[in-house]
């Protein structure tokens, strides 16, 4: 009897760390499913601002050179932008270039938009992300 | 075989050394400065990026490069919108001045002599444009001058130019001083400047014919030969001077005054690379 009450108090007892333990997995996995939504929001957010930027003409004005897929009357003095993550696989050094082009092409028109300040951090930042999505 | 490829060379380097010398003679004022090696230059670059194109046809600016702005542009050219510039420049020019004398007291009687403007004045040392010169007719009969850019003054230009139809630059750089003048104007259109970080050379001869958006780059070959303008943007017809500030402006770049040096010896640069070409202004441009 007494050993009885022991193997189903046990059995509750396992019951009880398996059930905790398989709600607590699937409460974390909840939570990283929101978290990674948010995230996946936070981007598109960016994104979206980014493209702002990139077609206001007083912004970044890059529709004036740069053929985007979709876009209307781009320009074609400089390349179309395709396949930006394949082109510029580490993100800084695409922010490096739109920083200031001349650094790697002294003879480039493209205008420095982070050295001559025509864009803030923040501007440059989404646009990036934007570019980086094409 | 070998042997004539040999002798091949042997000719050419013989022919290569006085074309040589001969262009430093040009530029023996100032040996960095060849003027007419420049004017060269920039024609053999617009036979090679427009091999299909008369390098007399540049005179027409974008509406050489492009067929279907050059279409709208010659239906403009029925009823051209410079036109009314011309009649009331013709009626200045004719009104006499207070005192009884008039421009053909200055100038003669051909209007048109825009073909010879900007020169360089030895005595005072320094570019006259034909705005400059009519303004100065003005003063030595006792009227005022007139603003520089639009207005009577353009008006009076547009007239002029309209006589000068047909007839091609004949700009004169003679001296050393000129030479100088022209240097300026060279180093001014190939320096980069404002927020943007453009020299004029960025977008009508690095980029020259691309796409900006809608509106194609026109070319430097041939710049000067249509002035004064009336630009669809302005809504009325303007000097040159006028173009270059609304060029630095939209490289947000601070714009030089009227008539300044550095705009005066520009445009006598930029001229002297249409020397040779045909005047066709006034013009109209979108």
């Amino acid at each position: 009897m007494l050993r009885a009450t022991k193997f189903v108090s046990n059995m509750l007892l396992t019951v009880c760390i398996a059930t905790g333990l398989l709600l607590a997995a699937g409460l974390a996995t909840a939570q990283d499913a929101v978290a990674d939504m948010s995230v996946e929001a936070e981007l598109s957010k960016r994104v979206e601002a980014g493209r702002a930027v990139f077609e206001n003409r007083r912004k970044g004005n890059c529709l004036s050179c740069h053929l985007v897929i979709g876009s209307e009357l781009p320009g074609n003095a400089g390349p179309p932008l395709i396949g930006m993550q394949a082109r510029w696989p580490d993100r800084k050094a695409l922010k490096a270039q739109i920083y200031d082009p001349t650094i790697r092409n002294p003879d480039t028109i493209m205008p420095p938009y982070g050295l001559h300040r025509l864009l803030t951090a923040e501007e440059l930042d989404v646009l990036v992300d934007y570019v980086l999505s094409l | 075989m070998k042997w004539i490829n040999l002798s091949a060379l042997f000719l050419a380097s013989i022919i290569a050394v006085p074309a040589q010398a001969d262009s430093l003679a040009d530029s023996a004022a100032n040996p960095a400065t060849n003027p007419e090696a420049d004017r060269q230059a920039l024609r053999n670059l617009y036979q090679q990026k427009f091999p299909n194109i008369g390098l007399a046809d540049f005179k027409d600016g974008v509406y050489a490069i492009d067929a279907k702005m050059r279409e709208q542009w010659l239906e403009l050219e029925d009823f051209p919108p410079y036109e009314i510039a011309i009649d009331e420049g013709e009626e200045l020019y004719n009104t006499p001045f207070a005192n009884g004398k008039s421009y053909a007291d200055c100038f003669g009687d051909d209007p048109g002599i825009k073909h010879n403007y900007p020169l360089f004045d030895q005595a005072r040392g320094g570019v006259v444009t034909l705005e400059i010169a009519i303004n100065e007719c003005r003063e030595e009969n006792g009227e005022a001058a007139l603003p520089w850019l639009v207005g009577e003054l353009a008006q009076i230009s547009a007239y002029m130019a309209y006589n000068s139809r047909g007839k091609n630059f004949d700009i004169k750089i003679d001296s050393p001083e000129a030479v100088a003048a022209y240097a300026d104007g060279k180093q001014f259109y190939y320096t980069r400047r404002g927020q943007m970080n453009f020299e004029c050379g960025s977008c009508h001869q690095q980029k020259v014919g691309q796409m900006l958006r809608a509106e194609r780059t026109s070319p430097s070959l041939g710049h000067a030969t249509q002035w004064p303008v009336y630009r669809g943007r302005w809504q009325y017809v303007g000097n040159i001077q006028k173009r270059f500030q609304e060029c630095n402006i939209q490289v947000r770049a601070v714009p030089f005054e009227a008539q300044s040096e550095e705009y005066r010896n520009l445009e006598y640069f930029l001229t002297y690379m249409s020397n040779g070409m045909e005047l066709n202004g006034p013009g109209s441009r979108r």
